[in-house]
């Protein structure tokens, strides 16, 4: 008798464990959700049980985004950002990460360790000389400024992902083609290019995402609203003074938060196997 | 049949040629990425290390040297020495409380069980999501009126409406929040990290344990754990660093306060440097992640080299 007793005991303390997990991670996110859609009366009542609707859900907060404050602008801003700094990063990573990938020398090696490890040089340390720099550009308050600074992050994180992708490329496919009369450039261009297209997309989804993750540099950078990428808009320019206004800020940021999430749960195994570099083998 | 062997002979120009020089052809396609590196990584940490020995504000912008007086300027000020100890407290607390419940929730989701994918899929949702957005719903949950987690409290009998904490008005509780948010935010990279390392032992290696009479713990700590240690070292140093130079959770959370209570070296360094545009010393500010970033570096660096041999 106690055996089974003792069995079912084990599993509810685990699905216990996984529930407390699951709240604990995903409670801020319903509570975006609930807030988003819920009217000013029913949020602002202390009496009501906060965790559902006591009055019926409602739209008005998110077409008051999109009619009363900039917030199309903002995911254009980031839409146009996002696109400019993950073809600077393509054009610039994936020859970096194949000539990594190839160099045999131990040279080649500290020179990909040295580029992954300026992927750890923090914006807080930046911020101050490249503000002076992006000022000298005349590019101050502009979101081109970040379009030009945000590759330095991205950059070094994509050519050690791909690196890692072209070493697992067998030469012996682009030795074939230079016997077969391919030059090495061609070789690179003709065949590791085509056969490293899934690599190429994890680093465009992980360009794109990083992009709209940032937030120091937006907001050194950036102080006009037209201006703004999302993630700053929403978090800095939906408070008037003293007042937030909960439930456009929850529907922002649940908004431009979406898609980051999906992106990432897709790629997350490539994500650490990036960063982790194959110290587990 | 000796034209099977026969090369195939291309009309080669100059061009062709260089470029059929792998050394070549390898420097000339990583140096797009080297030279943007250096010139908007590589200079503008020089000139942060130049405009800390210099007199540069905004308003006045002289590159008079200055020497060190800027530094110790700064480690004269109580203040700045407050803001030390608590990028420390944030740092090491939040890394230990994300490595903890990294460790149970990689524990958990190790074993199978139906709607795992889910599970696994909404337990990512903190460290997917850009941190600023993370941070202002947790802001509005720690809302000094509507906060949700003092209603909850509230309605469990817990608590009355007076005692109830005003989560971002007091010191120790402000650290507190921006230490649970940053835990929150990592903890799900540190499941992530302890699943990929678990999940490349071998089996046959734990099995070899359990034969030769190794128990659970034993297990988990003298063979699982070293076996580990390499990538979850790795998750630590990223964690260590993006924390140690976090700006955004206590920007859009406290602001550095109450009373400096969680102000820390990045938001330090962007009040002074940017806010109030003395360049210089909020320069020389953000130098003082460089030991600590230097020590990572350094780290790393052996490990590298520790697992080549």
């Amino acid at each position: 008798m106690p055996r089974p007793a003792a069995r079912a005991l084990r599993e509810t303390g685990f699905y216990f464990g996984v529930a407390f997990f699951v709240i604990l991670a995903a409670f801020p996110f319903y509570w975006m959700v609930i807030t988003a859609f819920k009217q000013n009366s029913d949020l602002y009542d202390v009496t009501n049980i906060p965790f559902w609707f006591n009055e019926p859900p409602t739209l008005e907060h998110i077409k008051y985004l999109f009619e009363e404050t900039l917030f199309a602008r903002w995911l254009l801003n980031s839409l146009i950002i996002g696109l400019c700094v993950t073809a600077i990063t393509l054009v610039t990573a994936v020859p970096a990460g194949y000539s990594l990938a190839r160099m045999t020398s131990r040279k080649g090696e500290a020179l990909g360790i040295t580029i992954f490890l300026t992927y750890l040089v923090p914006p807080t340390l930046l911020f101050l000389p490249l503000s002076r720099i992006i000022a000298e550009l005349g590019l101050q308050n502009s979101m081109w400024a970040l379009v030009l600074v945000y590759p330095t992050f991205t950059i070094p994180f994509c050519s050690w992902l791909l690196m890692g992708f072209f070493k697992a490329l067998p030469i012996e496919i682009e030795e074939a083609a230079i016997v077969d009369g391919c030059s090495l450039f061609g070789a690179f261009i003709k065949m590791a290019i085509p056969l490293s297209i899934p690599a190429i997309l994890t680093v465009v989804i992980f360009t794109f995402t990083l992009t709209l993750q940032e937030f120091v540099y937006a907001l050194t950078f950036v102080s006009s609203s037209d201006q703004k990428p999302i993630t700053l808009g929403v978090t800095t320019d939906l408070i008037r003074g003293d007042v937030f206004f909960w439930g456009e800020i929850m529907a922002g940021a649940l908004i431009a938060a979406i898609p980051v999430a999906i992106a990432y749960n897709l790629f997350l195994d490539r994500f650490i196997a990036g960063i982790t570099g194959g110290a587990v083998k | 049949m000796s034209a099977i062997a026969e090369p195939v002979v291309k009309p080669t120009s100059r061009f062709h040629f260089i470029f059929d020089r792998r050394a070549v052809l390898e420097t000339v396609l990583i140096a797009p990425a080297i030279i943007y590196v250096l010139l908007l990584v590589g200079l503008p940490l020089l000139l942060a290390i130049y405009y800390s020995l210099s007199a540069y504000t905004i308003y006045d912008p002289t590159w008079k040297f200055v020497g060190l007086a800027n530094f110790k300027q700064i480690l004269q000020n109580p203040t700045f020495l407050d803001t030390l100890r608590n990028t420390f407290v944030f740092t090491f607390g939040s890394q230990l409380l994300g490595l903890v419940l990294g460790k149970f929730g990689a524990f958990l989701l190790l074993q199978p069980f139906p709607g795992r994918k889910i599970v696994r899929a909404l337990i990512i949702l903190p460290f997917a999501v850009p941190v600023a957005l993370a941070t202002i719903a947790w802001q509005w949950m720690f809302d000094s009126l509507y906060s949700v987690i003092n209603w909850t409290m509230i309605a469990a009998g817990i608590l009355t409406r007076e005692e109830a904490p005003n989560w971002l008005g007091n010191p120790y509780l402000a650290m507190l929040c921006i230490i649970i948010i940053n835990a929150w935010r990592f903890f799900p990279f540190a499941i992530v990290i302890f699943l990929a390392g678990i999940t490349a032992v071998p089996q046959d290696v734990i099995d070899a344990a359990t034969v030769d009479g190794a128990g659970f713990w034993r297990r988990n700590y003298q063979i699982i754990l070293p076996m580990i240690l390499p990538i979850m070292a790795i998750g630590l140093i990223f964690g260590i660093v993006f924390t140690f130079t976090d700006l955004s959770i206590v920007f859009l959370l406290t602001m550095g306060g109450p009373g400096g209570a969680t102000s820390v070296l990045g938001f330090a360094g962007f009040q002074t440097g940017i806010v109030s545009g003395d360049v210089a010393h909020g320069a020389a500010i953000s130098l003082f992640m460089l030991p600590v970033l230097l020590v990572v570096v350094i780290f790393m660096l052996r490990f590298i080299r520790r697992r080549e041999i």
